[in-house]
């Protein structure tokens, strides 16, 4: 890649935070790093991953909205996690949060449990009983 | 408490991590010196190896990989450790920031605020260092970043005992014994030796060149067998690896590169500019895969722009790198 041709596609993935360092040759064949605010394909592929996401957590919001599913797979699903990785980060089976996802189930929570989860999410507990966007990320 | 400690960017964090503790004792080694002498470079595609559904495929080594395998090569000797007790591991990072020392951690990337959060996924095994405190904060130098940044005491700890796949556990590590003055040419040669044997002889069509030629096949086979939704967020996949924040561009191609080119004066052998000149040009043609790659994410590929387009280039790609890494392979024998 021409130093010239590191791409500078712009779309606000970076916040204005920072330049990647891409590495191009100048005119005379040697390497320089240069900063580039991001890539159309990349920023294509990065876009998709979290639509997907994004998806999810509608539909997990959905769910609980209806009274299928309780709020904490919306919190899971918000947070990226699956079923694996935040029976780890709580400490529990993975059945024992399988169960806490029933509405009934999750109502009869101990203050404790709650607490637990709230943890692993940064959330109070009241947060934790609701779908409302957060915006401790 | 104030590190005096130079950050400078990188690439890829771990490189970078590394690149900059050295300097920090003294020894001063670009980033893709650190990345070649490490063998960084890798092709590797494994169908049973899932992450969010989506088969891993990966241009580079494990993570911990390039810092390991440096470091044996260099003959720096370097501490680390791993903690069970989140107060432990914080107590012994204060207590090493006390004594001066800057400090190599390992995190999970999803939970250091300060990146954007277009990057934030669960991912184990960024490195960042921390060279001070302020104000109860962390002073971080993160090598991604063109500057220096601070974090929160509790979203450090978090950031250190995530869970999930190859958990970080609060890992950290600092060089003990740098020398300052470094012959490379053996280091340069063994990182060669080994990137060229991974690439080019493996006995495995999942690794090096014969991934290429493995991922191309069933590439050929997404559109029909995934449907066209799943399709584009394999390649959504594919570029993803290949290209977002930390490979330099053409999935670390580049990188290797600018250690080839670097490696020719220090070898005093023109005939590694030229191989890094052909390294250049296949990682042009890894861009125009991506490139395309990008176009059926978004669903507006025209029809040349098809999976057997990418398949084409990944196979032009293999072959091409065959033939580098065989010859450097036979020459460092």
């Amino acid at each position: 890649m021409k130093k010239d041709n590191v791409p500078q596609d712009d779309e606000n993935i970076l916040e204005g935070k920072f330049g990647m360092l891409q590495y191009a040759t100048d005119k005379d064949g040697n390497y320089v790093g240069i900063p580039s605010k991001g890539w159309e394909p990349e920023n294509a592929a990065l876009k998709q991953a979290w639509e997907v996401i994004n998806e999810r957590v509608e539909d997990a919001r959905n769910q609980v909205l209806e009274g299928k599913a309780s709020p904490l797979l919306f919190h899971m699903e918000k947070h990226l996690m699956d079923i694996k990785l935040l029976a780890e980060h709580v400490g529990f089976f993975r059945w024992t949060v399988k169960r806490h996802f029933k509405p009934t189930v999750f109502a009869k929570l101990s203050e404790s449990t709650l607490e637990k989860y709230a943890r692993v999410f940064n959330i109070t507990q009241q947060q934790l009983k609701s779908v409302e966007e957060e915006n401790n990320l | 408490m104030n590190i005096e400690f130079e950050h400078r960017q990188s690439a890829h964090c771990e490189n970078g991590a590394v690149s900059n503790l050295l300097n920090f004792h003294g020894l001063t080694l670009s980033e893709p010196m650190v990345f070649g002498i490490g063998s960084g470079l890798f092709l590797c595609h494994l169908p049973f190896v899932k992450l969010n559904g989506i088969p891993v495929t990966t241009y580079r080594t494990l993570p911990g990989q390039i810092f390991r395998r440096f470091a044996k090569r260099t003959g720096i000797q370097v501490h680390t450790q791993k903690f069970r007790s989140e107060e432990k591991a914080m107590e012994e990072l204060d207590r090493c920031l006390e004594k001066g020392l800057p400090v190599g951690m390992l995190t999970s990337v999803f939970y250091l605020p300060y990146l954007p959060k277009a990057f934030r996924f669960h991912f184990n095994a960024h490195n960042i260092v921390a060279f001070g405190k302020k104000n109860g904060n962390y002073l971080i130098s993160d090598s991604v970043m063109d500057y220096t940044t601070e974090i929160s005491p509790e979203d450090l700890i978090r950031a250190r005992f995530a869970k999930g796949t190859a958990p970080p556990k609060g890992r950290m590590y600092y060089p003990l014994a740098v020398p300052t003055d470094i012959d490379l040419k053996q280091p340069i040669i063994k990182g060669i030796k080994n990137t060229a044997y991974d690439m080019s002889r493996i006995p495995v069509p999942l690794f090096g060149h014969k991934a290429g030629h493995f991922l191309a096949k069933r590439i050929r086979k997404w559109p029909e067998k995934l449907g066209k939704r799943k399709a584009s967020q394999f390649a959504g996949h594919l570029i993803r690896m290949q290209e977002e924040i930390g490979t330099g561009g053409a999935g670390f191609r580049f990188i290797f590169a600018a250690f080839l080119q670097e490696a020719a004066p220090i070898m005093g052998d023109d005939w590694l500019k030229e191989k890094s000149t052909e390294m250049t040009a296949i990682g042009d043609r890894w861009r125009d895969l991506a490139y395309i790659a990008g176009r059926l994410c978004k669903g507006r590929n025209n029809e040349d722009e098809t999976y057997d387009a990418i398949a084409d280039i990944m196979i032009e790609c293999a072959e091409r790198e065959y033939v580098l890494f065989d010859e450097l392979y036979k020459k460092y024998k």
